[in-house]
């Protein structure tokens, strides 16, 4: 399995290295693996977090017509399914040559993703992550969990369902269903938003403004408060995101802005549809997950991270003033410059999901909103499409082509944690650095590389989270692969040492 | 008919114990059309020649000893005649006084739910990115027989897909062979572009033209031929995810409505006018019309037609 890779912290030998490995027992979804190459000093050489799940969707979705393919590529994922179907359909009015939606379809469109986005954010942090932030990273499993957190903190665990079942019923509003509904038409949308429908939707908004407030403060008090957050799993990286004409936030259509770790803009305002002139991805022997880098400054130096802490450094304002009340504070913690804290990602989760819920009550406050006009005139027919959308997790691509039978003939897609990947390589080595302890594999240290991955992404880890039961084995291995020790957490929470 | 049958009852049969009356000629599927009991089905449609592919329509004929002799095989396969404890296709069983028809039982529809799960695995029939799904009489068939999985292992066959035509696509993944499009095609637009080749599990829709390419073959987007599939396997191109969720034929009908065939092919050319929701495509493509009949076409279809375009008005 372990072959010379091409990642740029691997230029000793893996013969010198001994291997950490820890593979979860059961194939869960979205499971990740770990490995940790060590070298003869007992340093962290190499984190690599392994994604060993094949999807194949670039590759069976050839031979598919394109307007079907909204809907066969948002069953990627259950949690931002919206996200892929609105990237999708905007490649998809590129191929039937529209330009420009009808005001109704480009504000439905909107709205649709900040629900999308408000109710992946309060997933994210509720469900997800403020078990590990609230009880502490090595907190007992049993109560490190949602259920935990409805136990001890009813009042916020009740919020955040509430936040996210609000996301989900302006999503079933639009299109049709919670999740995986159909919402998008070549060209346009497939519904209008009744007046009834709008009204009740702005039935909670109020209290869905309050409690995005409640849930920003914590997040804003728990990170500034506890100092160890601040370097926990830090690393300083490139930032990739959308923004708006004006630079501010923008989550549905812009151009693309790339910083360095210290603010120096790379490219700004660049037209996604010429991805590749400025992305590329690596292929690395040991992931399927893809490498993605900025050609500009090379594969060594030119990996990058997305999602909110690119998006809520990357930007000048947010539209919204609530949130750009916090974005202020939250760049005045930076001194100035980028936070590259990565348990940040849980503050601007929440800074976002504020100018979410700010921008669906502007949004159910207008008037076209409720407007009939859906599609636009369709104009003279391409055969190549190019979406791309700030998905909650970050910058998502969707490129297409198409044979004049209108079947997909190739498609690439970069999803968002696709974009973080050698971020997370890296901030698994930084923790995986501080907590490894000579040659044994603690329960502590497995904790805390779940902590840096969460910040990240849910995808990977949602299912292995669950209720504390993330089905684990660790082993380590000498440098003449003799197995050490090895540490298995069955999905029933027992850890057992099975050597 | 039989003498007998008439000394028993007169123009009578007897479906799950309620009396149903015929009239000559018809089959057991048409009185109960008549009557409004609904016996599932997919490969039938009022109108259209019985064909007796799916066998979701077996009833079980426990009949007073009714009988009736053919020396001519074909014909007795055919219009197979009630014995004792026989189960047929009830659209190509002639109606026969005093017949005893078991339909709506526990037993049958087991066994009709598991040739729906047959149908569903031998094909690719990928519901969640469908975009027959909710317009579909298969999904719906499997949701009324209560279906929770295919219980046979997948086929996971490899099968063409045809989108050759400029207007109409050809998805042979899931295709179920009820010939619907075969006999509409044939009887209503007067063409013969489909038929079914091979045999068994080779079985497979084809076309009729030079290349074997629906390009190539006479089918127009008009044709009754290019709407009547019951699911996603003929569909025309670049529509599709326009009725939103909660408007789909199934999601405002339950599949044994008796009658909802109109409504099922009304609505399937409904990407441009349905007789559900008047507003629901005002926005999309100008409503083509539903195609006249045929050269050749049978009268009662031609009715049929006539129904369907009024019932868009």
């Amino acid at each position: 399995m372990e072959q010379n890779a091409t990642s740029p912290s691997n230029q000793g030998h893996p013969s010198n290295l001994r291997r950490v490995a820890i593979d979860p027992i059961s194939r869960v979804e979205g499971h990740g693996r770990i490995t940790l190459l060590l070298d003869d000093e007992n340093h962290i050489h190499e984190a690599r977090f392994h994604i060993v799940e094949f999807r194949g969707f670039e590759k069976f979705i050839q031979g598919r017509p394109y307007w079907e393919v909204p809907f066969l590529v948002q069953r990627l994922c259950g949690i931002c399914p919206v996200s892929h179907q609105l990237a999708a359909a905007k490649a998809v009015d590129q191929l039937v040559g529209v330009e420009r939606l009808t005001p109704t379809a480009e504000k439905l469109r909107r709205l649709l993703h900040f629900g999308q986005t408000l109710q992946s954010h309060a997933l994210h942090f509720f469900h997800l992550s403020s078990p590990d932030l609230l009880f502490g990273f090595g907190s007992n499993p049993a109560q490190r969990n949602i259920v935990g957190v409805l136990d001890k903190y009813p009042e916020l665990a009740l919020k955040g369902v509430k936040l996210r079942k609000y996301g989900q019923q302006v999503i079933a509003a639009i299109a049709g269903k919670r999740i995986h509904g159909t919402a998008t038409v070549p060209g346009g949308m497939n519904k209008i938003l009744s007046i009834a429908e709008r009204d009740a939707l702005l039935v909670d908004i109020k209290d869905i403004l309050a409690w995005s407030q409640d849930a920003l403060a914590l997040n804003e008090q728990i990170h500034t408060a506890n100092p160890e957050h601040r370097d926990f799993a830090t690393i300083r990286s490139n930032f990739l995101s959308m923004v708006g004409s004006g630079g501010e936030l923008e989550i549905y259509h812009g151009g693309l802005r790339a910083r360095s770790a210290s603010g120096a803009t790379i490219f700004d305002q660049f037209d996604y549809r010429g991805y590749q002139q400025i992305i590329r991805e690596e292929v690395r022997p040991w992931s399927y997950m893809k490498f993605p880098f900025l050609i500009e400054l090379g594969k060594e130096q030119g990996w990058y991270r997305v999602g909110p802490l690119a998006r809520v450094n990357n930007c000048n304002f947010i539209s919204t003033p609530l949130a750009e009340a916090a974005r202020k504070r939250f760049r005045e913690f930076g001194q100035g410059g980028f936070v590259h804290d990565t348990l940040a990602y849980h503050w601007a989760r929440m800074i976002e999901a504020l100018h979410c819920a700010e921008a669906i009550y502007m949004l159910l406050h207008d008037d076209e909103i409720t407007g009939t006009d859906l599609v636009a005139d369709l104009g003279e027919k391409r055969r190549e499409g190019i979406g791309v959308i700030e998905a909650p997790r970050g910058t998502l691509f969707h490129h297409y082509q198409i044979d004049e039978e209108g079947l997909i003939t190739k498609a690439n897609l970069i999803v968002s944690t696709t974009g973080n990947n050698q971020a997370m390589n890296e901030s698994v080595r930084s923790v995986a650095n501080e907590y490894l302890d000579g040659h044994e594999i603690t329960e502590g240290l497995l904790n805390h590389l779940e902590v840096a991955v969460r910040a990240y992404d849910p995808c990977l880890s949602c299912a292995t989270h669950a209720l504390g039961k993330m089905p684990l084995q660790v082993e380590l291995l000498d440098a003449d692969g003799a197995l050490l020790d090895r540490l298995t957490k069955g999905s029933n929470g027992m850890i057992e040492r099975t050597l | 008919m039989g003498e007998e049958a008439n000394t028993i009852t007169h123009n009578t049969i007897y479906i799950d114990g309620q009396p149903v009356t015929f009239e000559a000629g018809q089959t057991i599927m048409d009185a109960a059309f008549s009557a409004g009991v609904y016996i599932p089905h997919l490969c039938h449609r009022p109108g259209l020649t019985p064909h007796g592919s799916c066998k979701l329509c077996v009833v079980d004929i426990g009949s007073r000893g009714v009988s009736f002799h053919n020396s001519d095989r074909r014909v007795q396969t055919k219009f197979s005649v009630d014995i004792d404890g026989r189960s047929v296709s009830a659209c190509t069983t002639p109606a026969v006084a005093g017949q005893q028809i078991s339909n709506n039982t526990p037993a049958l529809n087991e066994v009709r739910k598991t040739i729906t799960q047959m149908l569903f695995i031998e094909g690719n029939h990928i519901c969640p990115s469908c975009e027959k799904s909710g317009d579909c009489t298969l999904q719906a068939m499997a949701y009324h027989l209560g279906m929770l999985d295919g219980h046979f292992p997948q086929f996971f066959p490899r099968r063409e897909v045809d989108a050759s035509h400029p207007t109409v696509m050809l998805d042979r993944d899931r295709c179920i062979l009820c010939e619907l499009c075969v006999r509409a095609s044939r009887e209503v637009d007067g063409k013969n572009v489909f038929a079914i080749a091979g045999r068994g599990i080779t079985a497979h829709l084809i076309v009729n033209s030079s290349s074997g390419k629906l390009v190539d073959s006479d089918l127009e987007t008009n044709d009754m031929a290019a709407h009547i599939c019951p699911v996603g396997a003929i569909l025309i191109k670049e529509h599709g995810y326009e009725v939103p969720i909660g408007r789909r034929t199934f999601d405002l009908h339950q599949v044994g409505e008796i009658g909802l065939e109109k409504v099922i092919l009304a609505n399937g050319h409904g990407k441009y006018a349905t007789p559900d929701d008047e507003t629901r495509h005002a926005r999309f493509p100008v409503p083509n019309p539903l195609p006249q009949a045929g050269e050749g076409a049978n009268e009662s279809l031609r009715e049929f037609h006539v129904n369907v375009r009024h019932t868009d008005e």
